[in-house]
């Protein structure tokens, strides 16, 4: 079975004194001595990125990365808009599986606070249909649709979107890596401007910079020889077309659907099993829709779940989410989101996520998506 | 000992209130005016420049004074507006006032401390003794694009400073300079209005050259914070000064008095020296007044001043000139500044 057998994460936030290869090389550094590995013990590595060909004319990081680590390896880069990060360890998850290495090393790091808003936005805008960007939608734009196509057809109100945030935010108040470590109230998010309705600033997740990383490995001893293994129990990686106007419904993303469906076939668990999860809350809407696609809640029913802050640290009685503070609140640069997702549930699931911990974590669900759910990669783990 | 022999200001009469920008683009006032600390702006007219305004405002300067202007051996304007871009500001302002021959005539650029570098030049020469005057001019019709946060603080404004060695109004005790490459703030040659880092411009831009220079300043000169009477910081808006003020171990006291920028906006090279203004408004002699501008790119001049007893007979009122105001709608504004 494929393990994680050690994690990093930098600070997320506006980190302006750190350039993207800074923040990888942090990343690397302190996950191999986390890991107690050599960095030779490293068989190949998979970099989860989106934005550095746009915004910094920079793609070919893989031999970037040679030269930090001064390694002749192979080394992949992955992207897969805001899901670089996820896709890269599933790759590498399946690239341990296939035998093809032992030990993989997967960092995803974005910079983007360089970079004026409209620059960052353009980029993102990459990872929407031709015809999206040229009518001019942008992903806040995107997800408003999504939004609006929820409210009309469940009894939900901007409100209930609200509690989102501040759920989340409150989980970031505890994470002292986060981009924002303040909480914030419903009248807070009410109050502020509308990004596109009904959509308001703290319904939206920051652009951030950050580095994260994780070691999977294989090989029995460096398992038996960690101090807290977890086991990958499934990782699939679900596509479906990139416009909105192809789907069948705006109000739910399928590959999240299948993608659920997936894993939790593979592992034979059920959904209250789960007890931490981490999903792609770009907007506060997003986590309500991953909720009913996963099928944590029914359907139409996540304005009452998110109402009632039924999963929220101190207040569940069975399934957290989001207690990194989610994409809101610990912050969102693209493509190490997925590996600090899964980083988030290895603390949780080995006792380690401090003033957080959920008690007895034993399963763990990280959702990453890409666009507006163009690619879904969910993994579950376990120990 | 060398300081500013006297001083003068300008601020056109006209003002726009940040409500009605806000208004043309959707935006909230209270929101805008709660985050910026700023509720009006000066507007230059139409038949105003940074010329225009540095003329009104070295004029006020040399009210009531009897000086050999022959006797001035440097005219520095600092500006971000200056009206040419080749073809200097300083000889067209020292022929008007009647400056000319054997002097050295400088337009400066450093974004909005263009003018307070200057002052370090200028004290050189005196000290120095190449010279018995020097006037510094800061003038600014600030540009800000449409739509950009910078424009609801951009406003227009010019303070000039004739500095010597004798009949001072204020002393220079001592100053300090803190200078690095950031770019947190720029406009590019031929490019019509400035680009910035947004909150960029804040902690490692504002916060740090201010504090460096501050900071080395007030340790050279062994004074502390509770000796100074009044402190006065760069108010690119209204939240800054104060934050930066309380980081130096100042309170809201000693710097509540340079906060003019509520009303007037920030007039970039102007900005900080409108404050000193204010100030001097309600100094007492022998007063100690901390004074710091800040410059994009990035810079501060952190100064110490002490008032002298000339201080009654140069006293000028600025608060009296704040209220003489004329509002203008949005599409005039545009027009005064060019924009249509």
């Amino acid at each position: 079975m494929v393990s994680i057998i050690g994690y990093y994460t930098t600070q997320f936030g506006e980190l302006w004194e750190k350039s993207l290869f800074s923040l990888v090389g942090e990343a690397i550094d302190n996950v191999l001595i986390e890991s107690g590995l050599e960095k030779k013990q490293i068989d190949a590595v998979f970099f989860g990125n989106m934005l550095s060909g746009i915004l910094e004319n920079n793609l070919h990081a893989s031999a970037k990365i040679a030269e930090i680590l001064k390694l002749n390896i192979p080394i992949f880069r992955v992207e897969a808009a805001c899901a670089s990060g996820g896709s890269a360890f599933n790759l590498a998850v399946n690239y341990v599986k296939s035998q093809a290495a032992e030990t993989v090393l997967v960092v995803g790091a974005e910079k983007m606070t360089d970079f004026s808003p409209e620059q960052v936005v353009g980029g993102l805008s990459a990872a929407s249909s031709g015809e999206e960007q040229e009518s001019g939608l942008t992903f806040p734009g995107i997800y408003a649709l999504m939004a609006q196509s929820y409210l009309n057809k469940n009894k939900t109100k901007e409100e209930d979107l609200a509690c989102i945030s501040v759920k989340n935010h409150f989980h970031g108040s505890l994470n002292d890596k986060a981009h924002f470590r303040r909480q914030i109230s419903v009248s807070d998010v009410l109050n502020s401007a509308y990004v596109a309705y009904p959509l308001k600033v703290l319904d939206s997740s920051p652009i951030s910079d950050g580095a994260s990383s994780v070691i999977i490995t294989s090989n029995k001893k460096i398992i038996k020889k960690a101090k807290k293994p977890v086991m990958v129990l499934a990782s699939e990686v679900v596509n479906d077309t990139i416009s909105l106007k192809k789907r069948k419904n705006l109000d739910s993303i399928e590959a999240t659907i299948i993608a659920a469906d997936k894993v939790f076939k593979k592992t034979g668990l059920k959904r209250k099993d789960i007890t931490v999860a981490e999903l792609h809350d770009c907007f506060s809407i997003a986590e309500i829709i991953a909720m009913e696609d996963i099928g944590f809640w029914k359907k139409g029913e996540g304005a009452s779940g998110a109402r009632a802050y039924s999963t929220m640290f101190g207040r569940s009685d069975n399934l957290v989410v989001n207690t990194s503070g989610g994409l809101k609140s610990a912050g969102h640069p693209v493509g190490a989101t997925g590996i600090k997702q899964l980083g988030e549930i290895y603390l949780q699931l080995t006792g380690r996520a401090e003033k957080r911990q959920v008690k007895g974590a034993k399963y763990g669900l990280a959702h990453n998506v890409g666009g507006s759910g163009g690619t879904v990669v969910i993994t579950i783990l376990g120990n | 000992m060398t300081g500013i022999v006297s001083y003068g200001f300008y601020i056109p009469k006209y003002r726009i209130k940040i409500g009605d920008i806000a208004k043309v683009w959707g935006k909230e006032e209270k929101n805008i005016s709660r985050s910026l600390l700023v509720k009006e702006k000066t507007v230059a007219g139409i038949d105003e420049d940074s010329l225009t305004m540095a003329y009104e405002s070295s004029k006020m300067a040399f009210e009531g004074l009897n000086i050999d202007k022959k006797k001035i051996g440097a005219v520095y304007v600092g500006s971000e507006s200056h009206p040419y871009a080749v073809n200097p500001t300083a000889t067209i302002l020292a022929e008007m006032l009647g400056i000319r021959g054997h002097y050295l005539a400088s337009d400066t650029e450093f974004a909005c401390k263009a003018a307070t570098g200057a002052m370090i030049s200028g004290l050189g020469m005196i000290k120095s003794k190449l010279t018995s005057y020097v006037l510094v001019s800061a003038s600014d019709k600030a540009q800000s694009m449409p739509h950009d946060v910078l424009e609801y603080t951009a406003s227009s404004a010019s303070v000039s400073l004739l500095m010597g060695s004798q009949d001072l109004v204020l002393k220079v005790l001592d100053y300090s300079t803190y200078s690095t490459d950031t770019p947190d703030f720029w406009r590019r040659d031929g490019i019509r209005y400035p680009s910035h880092g947004g909150r960029f411009t804040g902690l490692p831009a504002y916060f740090y050259h201010i504090f460096n220079s501050s900071s080395d300043l007030l340790k050279k000169t062994k004074i502390k914070p509770h000796q100074i009477a009044h402190a006065v910081f760069h108010m690119p808006n209204g939240k800054f000064p104060i934050q930066i003020a309380y980081k130096l171990g100042f309170d809201f006291d000693q710097v509540k008095q340079s906060l003019v920028v509520e009303n007037l906006g920030n007039s970039y090279t102007a900005s900080a020296l409108l404050g000193l203004v204010s100030v001097l408004e309600v100094a007492q002699k022998n007063d100690l007044i901390f004074f710091a501008s800040f410059g994009s790119g990035a810079g501060s001049d952190a100064f110490i001043f002490q008032v002298t007893d000339n201080i009654d007979k140069r006293r000028m009122s600025l608060s009296k000139k704040i209220k003489n105001k004329k509002y203008i709608d949005y599409p005039t504004y545009l027009k005064f500044m060019d924009t249509i």
